[in-house]
C-alpha cells in the first residue's frame, strides 16, 4: 500500500484546494492512546476509498462541549467562536467526527454562533461508503459466527436520533448483533457525558460502567462495539473491572471495519 | 322549600368554582415568574406533539402494563364527564336524569358504557393501590416520595375508588327506585354493572333508598368539585398540564443546549468581533444560569406542575441506579416546591432553589444522558433545569468541582480538556505514516 495520506486543510488551502469532508479528530482522538488507534483506523479506511478528506491538524482546538456541560458558557462560545473563525475561513462545508459530544456541538450548537456545517458522525459515513459499496465487506469472514453487542451512546442516540447507523455497520460485519436490555432509546449511559469524564462520580453505590459492562456482557457477545471516546474508556474500565479484557475486545466501529478490510 | 337543594347546589358549585379559578390564577402567576421564552413556532408541529404525546399517550406505552390500566381511567375520566354534564344540570334546574326521555335508548346504551368504563376505573385504581403499596414497585419508594407524596397518590386513587362507587350506586339505588315507580325517577332502562353489584340494596325501604340514592348523588357530584380543587394542589394537575406541557415541548434536537446570546455578544467583544444589535452590557444584578425559580424559563415552571411524580425518568437515570443522591424527578418536585413557596412568601425569604431544594452533589452527578427527558410521558425536561443551575454555580460563584476547574483550565491554556501540549496534537499522523 503507497504511503498513508494525512493532508491538513492548510496543505490544501497551499495548492488552492480544498476538501470534500473535513475529519474532526477532536482531543480524545488526537491524545488519548486508545482512541488514537480509532482515528488511525478511520484515517486509513479514508485512505482505502479515496475520499478527498482533510484534518485540520494542529490547528484543532477543543469544541468546548466539556466546559459547556459543566457550566462555563463563556469558555464554551470563545471556543466554538475561534474554532468557527478557523473553520469559515477555510469555506468548510462538511464534517465528519468519530466523537458524538464533537458531532453534537458541531451540528446543534454551532449553527446559532455562525458556524453551518453538514456534520455527519463516522458511524453514518461508514453506513454511507457500505451503502454506496465503496466498502465490500468480506461476508463470511473472520467476524462470521462471533457476537457483538452495541452500546449506545447518548450524544448519538438519545441526544441525536442516530440509532440505525451503527447497527447496520455492524450488521455488514457479518457478526451476529445482539442487544442489551436497555438498548436505543432505553440504552444507559456509559458514565461518561456530561462533563463526568473530566471527574471522579459522586459518592453512591456502584460505578455506571460497572453496572453497563455486566449487561453488556450477559449478551454473551465477545466485542463490545462503541462509537464514542469517553464510552470506549469507560466499556474498557467496566471489562478491566470484571476481569474480563482477555475474552472480551472494546472496538470502534471504524477499527471493526479497518479490521475486517484487511487494513490493521 | 322545594328549590334549596338547587340553591344548595349553585352556592357549592359556586364555592368551589370561586376557590378553583383563584388558584388557576395563582398557578399561572407562578408560572409567569420564569424568564421569557419564545415557544410558539412549528404551530403544528407542536400541536401534533400534543396529539400524540398528550391525547394519545405514546410515550405511556414504553411501558405497557401500567400504560393499559391509565389509559382505562384516563378515557373513563374524559367520558364519565360527559354524564357530570347531566348531574349537574339537574342539580340547577332541579330536574333528574334529563337526558333519558330526550336520548331514549341511547341513553340507557350510554350509561351503561359510562358504567362499564367506572368498572374500568376501580379495577385500575385497585391495581394501582396494590401496586404502589403491597408490591411496593421500586420507583414508588425513592426518598423523595417520602411523606406528602405517597400520601398525596395514594389519596387520589382513593378518592377515584369512592367517585366510582358513589355513581355506581346512585344508578343502583336509582333502578331498584324505577321498579317500586318513585316520584321523579325517570325510566332509563336497566344497567347491567350497577344493578349487578348494587342489586342487594332492594332490601331497603323505598324511603331509606331514595335517601342512599340522594346521598351518593350529592357526594358524587360534590366529591368532584372538592376533587377539582384538590387536583389544583396536587401532583394530579398532570391531568390539565399534560396539555399545554407537550404542546410547548421543545423541538430541537435533545443534546442541543440553549445558548446564552448575552454572553455570546460579550465573547464577540472580546474576540475583536462586530456585535450585532444591542453591544450593552449584561444589566447590574442580572445572573448567569440559575439560582433560583425566576432564573429559570416559565417552561421549565410549566414542567414542574406538569409532574406527576411517577419516577420514569428516577428509575432510567444512570445516577440514580448507581445510588448516587440524583433524581431527576427530585429536580422536578423541588422546583415545584420552591415555585409553591415563591408564590406564598416571595422571592426573598432568604431561601433559593439551589441550595435549600436541589443540592450541588445532585446536580453534579448529571451525566447528561437524556434518559429523564426521554423516559417522561408529557416531555418534562429535568436536564433543562440542571444544566441552567450548573451555569450558575460555574460562572457566578465559580464554585465548579476543582478537576471540572482544573478542565477549564486546561482547555484554556492547551484548548483540549486534558493536559496536553498544543504542540502534541498531530503527533498520531507521524505515528501513523511510520507504521505505529
Amino acid at each position: 500500500m503507497s504511503e498513508i495520506q494525512i493532508p491538513t486543510v492548510a496543505d490544501l488551502a497551499a495548492k488552492g484546494e480544498k476538501p470534500e469532508v473535513l475529519f474532526w479528530v477532536g482531543c480524545a482522538g488526537s491524545y488519548d492512546d486508545r482512541y488514537k488507534s480509532v482515528t488511525k483506523a478511520f484515517v486509513k479506511i479514508l485512505n482505502k476509498v479515496g475520499v478527498k478528506f482533510a484534518v485540520l491538524g494542529p490547528e484543532e482546538t477543543c469544541t468546548g462541549d466539556p466546559a459547556r456541560r459543566a457550566g462555563n458558557e463563556f469558555l464554551f462560545q470563545m471556543q466554538a467562536m475561534s474554532n468557527i473563525q478557523v473553520l469559515n475561513g477555510y469555506e468548510i462545508k462538511k464534517i465528519v467526527t468519530a466523537c458524538p459530544h464533537c458531532f453534537n456541538t458541531l451540528k446543534n450548537e454551532y449553527p446559532e454562533l455562525g458556524g453551518n456545517y453538514d456534520v455527519i458522525h463516522h458511524s453514518q459515513f461508514l453506513q454511507e461508503l457500505i451503502n454506496d459499496g465503496k466498502v465490500e465487506l468480506k461476508g463470511g469472514g473472520e467476524f462470521k459466527g462471533r457476537k457483538i453487542t452495541y452500546h449506545d451512546s447518548c450524544f448519538l442516540g438519545r441526544a441525536n436520533n442516530v440509532y440505525s447507523a451503527p447497527r447496520a455497520v455492524l450488521e455488514a460485519l457479518d457478526a451476529e448483533l445482539v442487544e442489551m436490555k436497555r438498548c436505543k432509546t432505553k440504552g444507559l449511559c456509559c458514565g461518561a457525558g456530561g462533563a463526568q469524564m473530566f471527574k471522579d462520580a459522586e459518592p453512591g453505590n456502584k460505578e455506571v460502567n460497572v453496572e453497563r459492562t455486566e449487561e453488556a456482557l450477559e449478551t454473551k457477545a465477545d466485542t463490545i462495539a462503541v462509537a464514542c471516546p469517553f464510552c470506549m474508556t469507560m466499556m474498557s474500565d467496566g471489562v478491566k473491572n470484571k476481569e474480563k479484557e482477555s475474552s472480551v475486545k472494546v472496538k470502534d466501529l471504524a477499527e471493526l471495519i479497518a479490521e475486517s478490510e484487511g487494513l490493521d | 322549600m322545594e328549590y334549596i337543594p338547587q340553591i344548595v347546589f349553585v352556592l357549592v358549585a359556586g364555592f368551589f368554582g370561586f376557590l378553583i379559578f383563584r388558584r388557576i390564577r395563582r398557578i399561572s402567576s407562578n408560572i409567569k415568574l420564569g424568564k421569557d421564552v419564545n415557544l410558539t413556532d412549528n404551530k403544528s408541529e407542536r400541536l401534533k406533539n400534543m396529539i400524540l404525546v398528550a391525547f394519545g399517550q405514546k410515550k405511556m406505552f414504553k411501558r405497557p402494563i401500567p400504560a393499559f390500566l391509565h389509559l382505562l381511567i384516563y378515557v373513563g375520566f374524559i367520558l364519565i364527564n360527559i354524564e357530570v354534564l347531566e348531574i349537574v344540570i339537574d342539580g340547577i334546574f332541579g330536574t333528574h336524569r334529563i337526558a333519558a326521555p330526550i336520548l331514549g335508548s341511547l341513553y340507557t346504551g350510554m350509561i351503561n358504557f359510562f358504567e362499564f368504563l367506572a368498572v374500568g376505573v376501580l379495577f385500575s385504581c385497585i391495581v394501582f393501590l396494590i401496586r404502589r403499596n403491597i408490591l411496593r414497585i421500586n420507583r414508588f419508594k425513592k426518598i423523595e416520595m417520602v411523606g406528602w407524596p405517597s400520601l398525596d397518590a395514594n389519596l387520589i386513587l382513593i378518592i377515584e375508588i369512592l367517585l366510582m362507587v358513589a355513581i355506581l350506586g346512585m344508578n343502583g339505588a336509582d333502578q331498584i327506585l324505577q321498579t317500586r315507580g318513585a316520584n321523579h325517577y325517570t325510566e332509563t332502562g336497566s344497567f347491567f354493572f350497577s344493578s349487578a353489584m348494587f342489586g342487594w340494596l332492594d332490601q331497603f325501604e323505598t324511603s331509606t333508598l331514595i335517601l342512599i340514592e340522594r346521598a351518593a348523588w350529592w357526594f358524587h357530584i360534590v366529591g368532584i368539585f372538592a376533587f377539582a380543587l384538590y387536583v389544583t394542589y396536587s401532583k394530579h394537575l398532570h391531568i390539565f398540564m399534560a396539555f399545554p406541557n407537550t404542546y410547548y415541548s421543545r423541538l430541537d434536537p435533545k443534546g442541543k443546549m440553549t445558548n446564552m446570546e448575552e454572553i455570546t455578544n460579550e465573547v464577540k467583544m472580546m474576540l475583536g468581533m462586530p456585535v450585532e444589535g444591542d453591544s450593552s452590557p449584561p444589566p447590574e444584578g442580572m445572573r448567569f444560569g440559575a439560582k433560583d425559580v425566576n432564573d429559570l424559563t416559565w417552561k421549565n415552571l410549566m414542567d414542574a406542575y406538569a409532574c406527576t411524580e411517577c419516577g420514569r425518568c428516577t428509575s432510567e437515570c444512570p445516577a440514580n441506579l448507581t445510588g448516587k443522591k440524583l433524581s431527576p424527578r427530585k429536580i422536578m418536585m423541588d422546583t415545584r416546591d420552591r415555585l409553591e413557596d415563591v408564590g406564598k412568601n416571595g422571592l426573598d425569604d432568604g431561601k433559593s432553589l439551589l441550595g435549600d431544594y436541589i443540592t450541588k452533589e445532585e446536580i453534579n452527578a448529571c451525566t447528561n444522558c437524556n434518559a429523564c427527558v426521554e423516559a417522561c410521558p408529557v416531555n418534562i425536561n429535568p436536564l433543562d433545569i440542571i444544566l441552567q443551575t450548573r451555569r450558575y454555580v460555574a460562572m457566578e460563584e465559580s464554585a465548579a468541582p476543582e478537576s471540572w476547574n482544573m478542565m477549564f483550565q486546561n482547555v484554556e491554556t492547551n484548548f483540549a480538556p486534558w493536559k496536553f501540549g498544543v504542540q502534541d496534537r498531530f503527533n498520531w499522523s507521524n505515528e501513523l505514516k511510520e507504521g505505529k
